[in-house]
């Protein structure tokens, strides 16, 4: 890792847009690259070698899907796609092309900076395999022992609960599509089993959560996937 | 005179504006009309021609016989000829006039010989005639001949003077729609000059006649029947003219004339005399048969008869009717008052029947009864008028069954009559014969009866009369028991078989009745065409007793099949032709029309008005149904009763459309108001508050900048809610939101939605109260968190900010039921569906929106096949419901552990 601020390379096409972004970037001391296209987006991301990009899926220029497809084949580079609320769908391809994360326009700064800073600790931490004991606000999951605790209180899970849990936790803030936590947690071939995982989740829930139907950790993302809070 | 009797008519005067518009935008046609083959017809029709093409005007030649003249042939050189369609008929190639490439090449004259010509079998009209009307329907101007002999109702008059009987004939009306008529002379000397020169052309046929034909008197009459006929026609162009210019003038009195149409042979001639004497007085004319329910029966060629005669009248320009009653004088007569007829034409009566005699006969009954109404005899007999034999001669077979059956009845008679001869008297046994003759006549008709009668006498005779087993008679009074019992077995089987027809007559008009009335039952309630078509179809083919469809026209023009009856047969390139044909002329087409009568359907447009919205094609139907004017005009009253409820169905979608137009359009401007008003307000404080930042110079304190920070955040916010929701209500309405359905827990939907709203429900108690064992529900998970945001949202709007929302599901039945509910003012009574309706907003002061929340939430649970409603809690407060149905039985929970997953 490079002592110097992290690269950001903004791939927007509009000015407004670039501006806000670089303008919130530059204040938390970051650096940032722009590019206003998919074509120059992949010169800037081989040629400046950035260590995270923001992507806004509306390009003129075409598919951001792709361009995250062709990053993916030499980079784990952590992407956070920038879509419009009602396109669920390009937010979920892009996550499953490889994507790490989404951004909702509108945003604010702090929800962007949190995207940012989750996407890089996960970059920094994903080789190492992570620590054995995740402390995630309320929640304590030991995995050595295979403990899980809420608010200081142990709880019993089913193996798929638990490895549902787990899942989760060790990816705690970013964002995890249905499709995902089904190929992880049940095997590839259940991967459109979406009411499955569903099931599951409102189990895990009402074990987890004090109010299932306001929960505090166990996040849904309409028509994504779940998220665990990042606490 | 006043001044105001001078004043045209004002009807009048609209009537010649009409009739001036429609010569104004319809085509020219103009008759060389000529009283002999050879004066010169052809000639002057193309020496006009050549003057029109010299002046420019575009002249093609669509069809002109030159017959081998060197100097007709030498005028038709530098114009435009059409190529001759080849049709080869039995064998024989014929060249016919191309109507298809005429109208497609579409000239402003065009020429065409021989206007009484006959088409080759398989053209689309068996006349030229017609073709020249479709020509001029198309804009075409058309420059034809004719000789006078062929025009229908100087046919016969022709005939009488030549003793030749034309059968090419042209209805009078083609005639007296022309615009101009030249009239074509040359005395007959000269005439009769070129005819020995060798210069006058004959077909084949007519040279035969020819001897007769070209005597000096019979051309002198046809000349002056020329003359006459064209000197008529200029008589209406100078009352014509006196009309449109308000000449006062003695006006004839308003003559009406009536002619009565029967079986007999001699009926065609009496109609002709009436035309004649109608175009005299110019006069309308009606052609009236009456049908007494006693009349002597009529057999089928008189029925044919008829029904060919009804047939000349109308197109001789009648109006036909037909009138019953018990006494047929009685009945003409009270038609002629109430229809203020002043002339009653009847043909002269051959002889006397016997009938008469006793009845008193039709003619008397008219010249004691009719007034002030004159009766005109004509004489219906031509000495070798030789008729044309009926078309298709369809005699029932002759079933032996019923006179077997009329045989074993009288042998049954018989038998009784022998064995019981000895306790019956005489009398009795002929009661006993007669029994049998009329239960012959009554079961099996006249046929059978007859045979019944002479059997009987001769049985009687035989059996029952000494010496018996012999047809020998003792007693001459015998004879006269004979005689009675034949004739009473003959009057038994005459009332029978009257019986019988009037039953089948009777039975005939109640089906008819029936069906046009359960036809129109049926398509009293329908609403689209769609609908109309398939009914229609399905009785048509049902009532005709063959294939039915009805096409409907799209707005490119074509025509497409709406709906067949059966439904398993395809309509070929040609019969699609002739529905298109009819519909777009407005005219039936196809079998037992004028045009295109080879084809094997039969094609009525239906229209209503102007438009022909559709065309009802039928196979196979009887003969019978287009020949007789009785079963046509059946035909047609159903066709009617079709269009009317296809062009009532088509006006309804119509105004649908337009109505939901109307609707878009309003829709469209609130949504500009709306849009106007509602993305102002806040895009005007986000404004006015950063220019406030923007131009500070240190004089805002830094608590109060970050308040007008906050600020311009929750306004950005609040736009990014209204541009949400009209982008939603935008895909609403262009139907573009189509839910994706999956199985979701409700918890998760409410939970997820409870996370977008979660900044604006701080210090609200927020109460979700699901059963654990809820069942899933199958939605879509992104538009049912938006239903619940939008639903939430308004109760944040509404309730004071601590007011509490409740929120809960109940299973009700095969429903989910899911309420929100709040401690806020509630819904104004009345308003519980209004508050669903868009851009309706509370009477709260100071709430933004647009009023979309909930008319999307409405629009988003109703594409999910629920209800959402609104009411007011108890206890205070408003309730919102939603109701969605569970479509199938949710997959049931998944057990625990790995079972099942690796």
């Amino acid at each position: 890792m490079n002592t110097n601020p992290p690269l950001v390379l903004v791939v927007e096409d509009e000015p407004p847009m670039l501006r806000f972004l670089a303008t919130a970037l530059a204040a938390r001391d970051f650096r940032t690259a722009e590019a206003k296209s998919c074509k120059e987006a992949l010169v800037a991301a081989t040629s400046q070698n950035p260590e995270i990009i923001l992507l806004d899926l509306g390009l003129p220029d075409g598919d951001g899907i792709a361009l995250t497809r062709k990053i993916r084949e030499w980079s784990q580079v952590p992407i956070i796609v920038i879509s419009a609320r009602g396109r669920e769908n390009d937010k979920v391809e892009a996550l499953d092309a490889g994507a790490d994360d989404y951004l909702t326009k509108p945003f604010g700064v702090d929800e962007l900076m949190a995207r940012i800073r989750v996407a890089l600790r996960h970059a920094a931490g994903g080789a190492s395999g992570g620590p054995a004991v995740l402390d995630i606000g309320p929640l304590h999951l030991d995995l050595a022992r295979r403990e899980v605790a809420v608010d200081g209180r142990e709880i019993h899970l089913t193996p798929l609960e638990y490895r549902l849990l787990v899942l989760l936790a060790q990816n705690a803030g970013k964002v995890l599509t249905h499709r995902q936590i089904l190929k992880e947690v049940w095997g590839p071939p259940y991967a459109h089993q979406t009411q499955y995982l569903r099931v599951f989740m409102a189990q895990l829930r009402r074990k987890v959560e004090p109010d299932p139907a306001r929960p505090r950790l166990l996040l849904t993302e309409p028509g994504v996937g779940y998220r665990m809070r990042d606490i | 005179m006043p001044m105001s009797e001078k004043r045209p008519d004002p009807d009048l005067l609209l009537a010649r504006v009409q009739a001036e518009e429609k010569r104004r935008s319809r085509a020219v046609l103009k008759v060389f009309l000529g009283y002999a083959p050879g004066v010169g017809k052809t000639y002057s029709m193309l020496l006009s021609a050549r003057r029109l093409s010299a002046q420019g005007a575009d002249v093609v030649v669509g069809c002109v016989e030159t017959h081998g003249r060197r100097e007709t042939a030498a005028l038709m050189e530098g114009l435009a000829v059409l190529p001759r369609r080849e049709a080869v008929h039995r064998g024989t190639r014929l060249f016919e006039f191309d109507l298809d490439s005429a109208l497609s090449r579409k000239p402003e004259v065009l020429l065409l010989d021989e206007l009484a010509h006959t088409n080759a079998p398989g053209s689309r009209h068996p006349k030229r005639w017609q073709d020249v009307l479709e020509l001029l329907e198309a804009g075409i101007e058309v420059h034809t001949t004719v000789n006078i002999q062929h025009l229908e109702s100087l046919n016969d008059v022709v005939a009488q003077i030549t003793s030749v009987k034309v059968r090419e004939t042209v209805p009078d009306h083609v005639l007296d729609r022309a615009d101009a008529v030249e009239i074509v002379d040359l005395t007959p000397d000269e005439l009769l000059a070129r005819l020995a020169e060798g210069k006058v052309y004959l077909p084949e046929q007519a040279k035969r006649a020819a001897d007769n034909f070209f005597k000096r008197g019979n051309l002198l009459a046809l000349r002056e029947l020329a003359l006459r006929r064209t000197a008529e026609r200029l008589d209406s162009d100078v009352r014509e003219y006196r009309m449109q210019h308000g000449v006062t003038a003695t006006w004839p009195t308003a003559e009406s004339i009536l002619v009565c149409v029967g079986a007999s042979p001699s009926s065609a001639r009496v109609i002709r005399g009436a035309r004649r004497m109608a175009a005299g007085l110019r006069a309308p004319w009606t052609a009236a048969y009456a049908d007494a329910p006693n009349a002597y029966p009529m057999t089928r060629d008189d029925r044919r008869r008829l029904d060919s005669h009804l047939l000349l009248a109308e197109s001789l320009g009648a109006a036909v009717v037909r009138l019953s009653g018990s006494r047929v004088g009685a009945e003409i007569l009270r038609y002629a008052r109430e229809h203020n007829v002043t002339r009653i034409v009847i043909g002269k009566p051959a002889k006397r029947r016997l009938r008469e005699i006793f009845s008193g006969s039709l003619v008397d009954e008219l010249v004691r009864e009719s007034g002030e109404i004159e009766v005109h005899f004509i004489s219906g007999r031509i000495p070798d008028e030789r008729e044309d034999p009926p078309p298709a001669p369809e005699r029932p077979p002759l079933h032996p069954a019923p006179y077997a059956w009329a045989f074993l009845l009288v042998a049954v008679a018989a038998i009784l009559a022998v064995t019981g001869r000895n306790l019956l008297a005489l009398p009795d046994l002929v009661m006993l014969y007669l029994s049998a003759i009329m239960a012959a006549a009554f079961l099996f008709g006249r046929g059978p009866s007859l045979l019944a009668a002479a059997l009987s006498v001769a049985a009687y005779d035989f059996f029952s009369v000494p010496p018996y087993f012999t047809f020998s008679v003792e007693h001459a009074r015998h004879i006269l028991t004979f005689a009675m019992m034949f004739a009473a077995g003959l009057s038994i089987s005459g009332l029978a078989s009257r019986i019988r027809r009037q039953e089948k007559d009777a039975r005939y008009r109640e089906e008819r009745t029936a069906s046009l009335y359960s036809l129109s039952r049926d398509l009293v309630s329908v609403q689209n065409e769609g609908d109309a078509a398939r009914i229609t179809a399905r009785h048509a083919a049902e009532v005709f007793r063959g294939r039915a469809a009805v096409l409907l026209s799209e707005p490119s023009g074509a025509f497409v099949p709406a709906a067949k009856s059966p439904d398993n047969f395809a309509l070929s390139e040609e019969e699609l032709a002739v529905v298109r044909w009819a519909g777009e002329q407005g005219r039936p087409a196809g079998r037992g029309t004028d045009t295109f009568p080879g084809a094997g359907l039969t094609a009525m447009p239906l229209s209503a008005g102007p438009r022909t919205p559709g065309v009802l094609a039928l196979w196979e139907i009887a003969t019978e149904t287009l020949s007789s004017i009785e079963r046509r005009s059946f035909l047609e009253a159903f066709a009617a009763q079709a269009a009317l409820a296809l062009s009532r169905a088509r006006l309804s979608e119509e105004a649908k459309a337009s109505a939901l137009k109307a609707k878009t359009e309003e829709m469209r401007s609130s949504l500009l108001s709306a849009a106007s008003h509602d993305l102002r307000t806040p895009l005007a404080a986000i404004t006015g508050l950063s220019t406030l930042l923007r131009d500070d110079r240190g004089r805002i304190p830094d608590a109060q900048k970050s308040e007008i920070l906050a600020s311009i955040c929750s306004e950005a916010e609040r736009m990014e809610r209204l541009v949400g929701n009209l982008l939603d209500m935008v895909k609403l309405e262009s139907g573009g939101m189509k839910p994706r359905k999956e199985w979701v827990p409700l918890e998760e939907i409410v939970g997820s939605a409870l996370s977008r709203l979660e900044g604006r429900l701080t210090g609200r108690s927020v109460k979700v109260h699901l059963p654990p064992d809820f069942p899933l529900v199958s939605v879509d998970p992104v538009l049912f968190e938006q239903v619940f945001v939008n639903i939430i949202d308004n109760a944040l709007k509404y309730t004071p900010p601590e007011g509490p929302i409740d929120i809960s599901a109940v299973r009700d039945g095969e429903d989910v039921a899911v309420s929100v509910a709040d401690r806020g003012p509630g819904i104004e009574a009345g308003q519980e569906e209004r508050v669903f309706e868009k851009f309706l907003r509370g009477s709260h002061p100071g709430v933004g929106g647009v009023g979309l929340g909930l008319s999307i939430c409405r629009g988003i649970v109703a594409a999910h096949g629920g209800v959402i409603s609104a009411a007011n809690r108890p206890g205070g407060g408003a309730v919102f419901t939603i109701r969605i149905p569970l479509p199938e039985a949710p997959p049931t929970a998944l057990s625990d552990g790995t079972e099942g997953f690796p």
